[in-house]
């Protein structure tokens, strides 16, 4: 006696394949749904990569405050909320992309890809600009801090982690970005419509991630009292 | 049970070492009762329900919530008894009294070194008086390492960068092994120490005149002791190998060039200055790490060290 | 039929119905195949090569400790050698072993579905395990490794060597880990046949749920930690180094926070095997479903709240001790439940001494030790006398080397007819099992008697009064070698007959048995539909359907 009986075959080769199903999964509800379990797992695991960076950075704060405030006050505010705002508009021209691919409308779809796109761009450039003038001044992490005339000793390790976390961040935003640009282009190509848009949404989930990571950066790194 | 224990763990030799003993003990025999106990049964079942055709049927037992209580229970029970056992033995073990003697104790690569009350210092070899409290206070200077008597069924890390404590009465007057357990690379295995417990008579003399060995020894072996315990073997051979210093064999007259470029004589003076200001000559070829010995050796120990090379052409 | 005929041909090839073996040939259709079965192949081929490379440094480490001070090396190379055989055995061997060889190949043939929810994640994933495992055998040109697969600060973050290389490695292996567990969880979910709910589920995919759940909540944070001190290697950031105002304790608790439920990713696996094996070859259904169901997922939770009992020696407060103690103890009550359930499974079961069988009682017994030694190192004033000697040495190879290897051997023996339709010679599996038991025993037992005494692991030279301890050790380390050498021979030599193994040669109740064996290339000529339980030995089976009306559970 055997532990199951069989269904009739539901070969894809007796019916026409929807476009975008994998011949592994018996409908596109169950792909969507098992992409869908994939991509927050996924989420996690990155919350949980930088929940190290923020406990790390947690610890050495408790341990040093007095350095790590006054190392923030080389941080300008006013760049990091630019970049906040920036990020939370990229958000929201995300949602409206998922939407446009859902409702099928490829034109919008693309329009708010790109607006994405060039608003992480902006970000980027931001955050060269930020670099670059830290580098000028010698606030470097680690062994490398040359800063002249700090009041306060120990400043090398808020940089540190200054550097490491919106470093790792960075590589994030630049990750995206390059998948945004996928999606543009198979937008472009006309694979999604309004059965078929789970990449849109699984990039749109990663990309608010990247956003809510930075409102966690943005008050710990430049807003500390 | 004496036998027992001494034969799984050694005689135990401070006051809180036996109740580690009485907790180990009791894990022991459980351990081997239920290798036994679950051995039985399985050997029983395989025994007697053997496979004699392909169609034999067996019972449809899905559970039995009554036997899986108890065998979760009583397991239960049994490691929450050893639970507090090892707290009660753990905290036994943190406080150390007020009035115990406090030694300070320095590792590193790859050698311990203690300090007394008085300020004298040894390097390997720790002298202590039996049934008085010891506290000792230690830290690394390089890496982690680990501070282990399995006789008074102690350990406790060495940390850099901060101090860690332990305390312990002796009980057993005699030589007790330490060893370092917190790997720190390639002289780890060597970097042993002993603990002298004394009597009281014995540690008198200790205080006032160095080890009764110190005191008697042909000095070439004095040298030869001296080369052994207080770490010169790590970098320095005798039989001609390269080291992290230079071998001592046929060293003895021989010309060194010294990193300053000039030409140096081994005689008496050099292997004095050598040994108290190790950096004042390095041989060309060898990093100046050798740490400095002023204050660690006493002055029969640095005439026997100078024997002791002589001796080795 | 004729045009049915037609399109198998154009369209997925002749191959989709064929053995997955024969399906497609050449090395390239197996360097980029997302079978499933031939992923899990893949990876085992790779585990068995690197537990030669890690078994042979084993062997060249307990020659050398046949004596006190130089044997055949010196301490340097020593050193070397230990850590390489840890840190191949940890990420190469024993956390991918059963989860990507054998979990990848069985799992969704368990579920009945045709493949995990993301095939080609799941070949990226070997090949991430690939890039890894070149990087940590590249150390070996870039002077080696001597800090210990843990990697414990400062020390790992002042010595020469390829430490960063080695760490990146274990970095990029983690991410394989990741995929891996991924995919497991997103295939249990959503890739069960229909009718199959979540206590219809096979021991073995719980087994592999809890593991996948370590995998992903854990893994990541190893991820930073290692990413953290290749930063402090590189740019000194500070945080390990008490020179910068650091902490190298800090460093020990963010890696244990990991590396302790890696354990569990070690474990949970030979469990989810065991719970497999003896039901079938006792001919009885599971006792206790939901009990081992449970306790693994019990196991893998708790297993995050214990990383510090590594550090009872290492200056934690009293209060912290003694909880993270307490909560080691919990963990040690789900694992009896599982091993009395196995028990009580047998009892009156009728039972047929297999080589799988023969190795599912060598891992309870072998598993009891390991489980009960490892009290000795729960209890707090025990661990203090314990920690860090040969006494550990012996309790983590009983459950990680001993309890995982046996598993995955009978794992192996058990589906070997299913992966490649062919029997091994049953007599000699059976003898190369006795081997392997008598081998690991007489190599660790000692172990626990020599670190009961005071002797510390990791050490090159040792003093004399252990030696006889050390000779016995080695001794059995060769019969262990012979005893495994001699199963893959035996497991290798059946390759060359023929294929023709029945599709159910043990008689198991579970999906996997009812595919061909070799499985075709998508598993199932139709997709199954559950009709009862997995372990449902009655002449008659009662459907699912029924007993859920009847609120029977298993």
């Amino acid at each position: 006696m055997s532990q199951s009986t069989t269904v009739p075959s539901q070969d894809h080769h007796e019916h026409a394949h929807p476009p975008g199903l994998q011949h592994h999964f018996i409908d596109m509800r169950q792909q969507f749904e098992a992409s869908k379990i994939g991509m927050w797992l996924f989420l996690v695991t990155e919350v949980l990569l930088f929940g190290g960076l923020f406990v790390g950075y947690g610890i050495m704060h408790s341990k040093h405050p007095e350095a790590f405030i006054a190392a923030h006050t080389h941080l300008d505010w006013r760049l990091g909320a630019l970049n906040t705002i920036v990020l939370l508009v990229s958000s929201f021209t995300m949602v409206m992309g998922v939407w446009a691919a859902q409702t099928g409308q490829k034109k919008k779809l693309i329009g708010y890809l790109t607006t994405t796109f060039l608003l992480a761009g902006a970000f980027m450039v931001v955050k060269y600009i930020e670099y670059s003038h830290k580098f000028h001044e010698g606030l470097l992490p680690g062994k490398f801090y040359a800063h002249q005339g700090d009041t306060v000793p120990g400043q090398f390790m808020f940089f540190s982690f200054y550097f490491m976390m919106t470093g790792l961040h960075g590589i994030h935003v630049l990750l995206g970005m390059v998948a945004i640009a996928w999606l543009i282009w198979r937008a472009q190509k006309g694979h999604f419509s309004s059965q078929y848009y789970g990449p849109v949404d699984m990039v749109g989930l990663y990309w608010h991630l990247v956003d809510l990571i930075w409102i966690y950066l943005f008050p710990l790194m430049y807003l500390l009292t | 049970m004496t036998w027992f224990r001494d034969f799984l763990l050694g005689t135990p030799a401070a006051t809180h070492a036996s109740d580690v003993d009485g907790l180990y003990i009791f894990i022991t025999l459980l351990t081997i009762f239920f290798f036994f106990f679950n051995g039985a049964l399985i050997f029983y079942a395989a025994k007697r329900w053997k496979r004699r055709s392909d169609d034999e049927v067996t019972p449809h037992i899905t559970h039995d919530t009554r036997l899986e209580l108890i065998w979760s229970l009583i397991p239960l029970a049994v490691v929450m008894l050893i639970f507090f056992w090892g707290f009660k033995g753990y905290v036994s073990a943190w406080v150390a009294p007020n009035d115990a003697m406090e030694i300070v104790v320095t590792g590193k690569k790859w050698l311990w070194e203690f300090e007394y009350p008085d300020g004298t210092r040894a390097l390997n070899d720790l002298h202590v008086p039996v049934n008085k409290p010891v506290k000792l206070i230690m830290h690394a200077e390089d890496v982690i390492h680990s501070f282990y008597v399995p006789a008074f069924r102690l350990k406790r890390d060495v940390l850099p960068g901060r101090y860690t404590e332990m305390w312990f009465t002796a009980t057993e007057p005699g030589v007790h092994q330490v060893y370092c357990t917190e790997y720190c690379g390639k002289g780890h295995s060597d970097m042993l120490a002993r603990i002298y417990v004394d009597t009281p008579e014995e540690y008198e003399v200790f205080l006032r005149e160095g080890d009764e060995q110190v005191r008697k020894m042909p000095l070439k072996d004095l040298g030869k002791l001296v080369y052994e315990n207080k770490g010169c073997a790590t970098c320095h051979s005798i039989d001609g190998t390269r080291g992290q210093g230079p071998t001592f064999k046929g060293i003895w007259g021989k010309m060194e060039r010294g990193t300053d470029g000039k030409e140096h004589v081994v005689d008496e003076n050099y292997i004095r200055e050598s040994i108290l200001v190790p950096n004042a000559v390095v041989v060309q070829g060898y990093e100046p790490i050798m740490p400095t010995f002023q204050g660690l050796l006493r002055e029969r120990e640095l005439l026997g060290m100078i024997e002791y090379i002589k001796s080795l052409q | 039929m004729a045009s049915e005929n037609v399109m198998h041909a154009n369209g997925h090839g002749a191959g989709a119905h064929a053995d997955y073996l024969d399906s497609t040939k050449g090395l390239w259709s197996w360097l980029t195949t997302v079978d499933h079965k031939r992923i899990g192949l893949m990876y085992l081929w790779s585990v068995v090569f690197f537990m030669i490379t890690g078994g042979l440094l084993a062997l060249l480490i307990r020659l050398e400790l046949l004596t006190p001070g130089p044997t055949i090396m010196d301490a340097e190379l020593y050193n070397r050698a230990f850590t390489l055989h840890g840190a191949i055995m940890t990420f190469l061997v024993i956390i991918p072993g059963i989860p990507a060889a054998l979990g990848n190949f069985i799992l969704p043939l368990l579920l009945g579905a045709k493949d995990v929810a993301f095939p080609r994640l799941n070949l990226t994933s070997y090949y991430i395990y690939v890039v890894g495992a070149l990087m940590a055998l590249s150390t070996l040109i870039l002077g080696g490794v001597d800090t210990g697969w843990t990697f414990y600060t400062p020390y790992s973050s002042t010595t020469g060597g390829g430490v960063s290389m080695m760490v990146l490695a274990a970095f990029v292996l983690g991410f394989s880990s990741i995929f891996t567990g991924v995919n497991f969880i997103a295939t249990i979910h959503k890739m069960r046949a229909p009718g199959m709910g979540w206590f219809e589920l096979p021991l073995f995919a719980w087994g592999m749920y809890a593991t996948a759940l370590i995998q992903i909540l854990a893994t990541p944070v190893l991820g930073i930690t290692l990413l953290l001190l290749v930063m402090e290697r590189v740019l000194s950031v500070g945080i390990f180094d008490p020179n910068l105002g650091g902490d190298p304790v800090l460093f020990q608790h963010f890696f244990w926070f990991y590396s302790h439920p890696a354990v569990y990713i070690m474990i949970l696996p030979a469990m989810a095997i065991i719970s497999e094996v003896i039901p079938v070859f006792s001919k009885k259904t599971i006792f206790g479903y939901k009990a081992i169901a449970f306790s693994s997922v019990a196991i893998a939770l708790l297993g995050f709240l214990v990383w510090a009992h590594h550090m009872f020696t290492a200056g934690m407060s009293l209060f912290a001790g003694a909880i993270f103690s307490f909560i080691t103890f919990f963990i040690a009550v789900p694992s009896a439940i599982k091993v009395f359930n196995w028990i009580a499974t047998m009892w009156r079961g009728s039972i047929s001494m297999k080589a799988p069988m023969i190795h599912a009682i060598n891992f309870l017994l072998i598993f009891t030790i390991g489980g009960l030694t490892g009290l000795f190192l729960a209890a707090l004033s025990t661990d203090v006398h314990l920690h860090d000697t040969y006494f550990v040495v012996a309790h983590f190879h009983y459950v990680m080397a001993g309890s995982n290897m046996i598993a995955l051997l009978a794992g192996l023996h058990y589906w070997w007819p299913k992966m490649f339709g062919r029997m091994y010679n049953e007599r000699m599996a059976a003898i190369a099992a006795a081997l392997i038991f008598i081998g690991f025993n007489a190599t660790f037992l000692p172990q626990f008697l020599m670190g009961s005494r005071g002797m510390p692991r990791r050490y090159y030279n040792y003093l004399e009064q252990f030696q006889e301890l050390h000779v016995l050790s080695t001794i059995g380390s060769w019969i262990l070698a012979f005893g495994l050498f001699m199963c893959l021979a035996v497991l290798l030599a059946s390759l060359r007959g023929k294929k023709g193994v029945a599709s159910n040669p043990w008689g198991g109740k579970t999906l996997e048995w009812e595919a061909l064996s070799p499985p075709i290339t998508h598993n199932f000529e139709d997709t199954p539909v559950l009709v009862h339980g997995p372990y449902d030995y009655r002449p008659q089976p009662v459907p699912v359907v029924v007993e859920r009306e009847q609120g029977v559970t298993h």
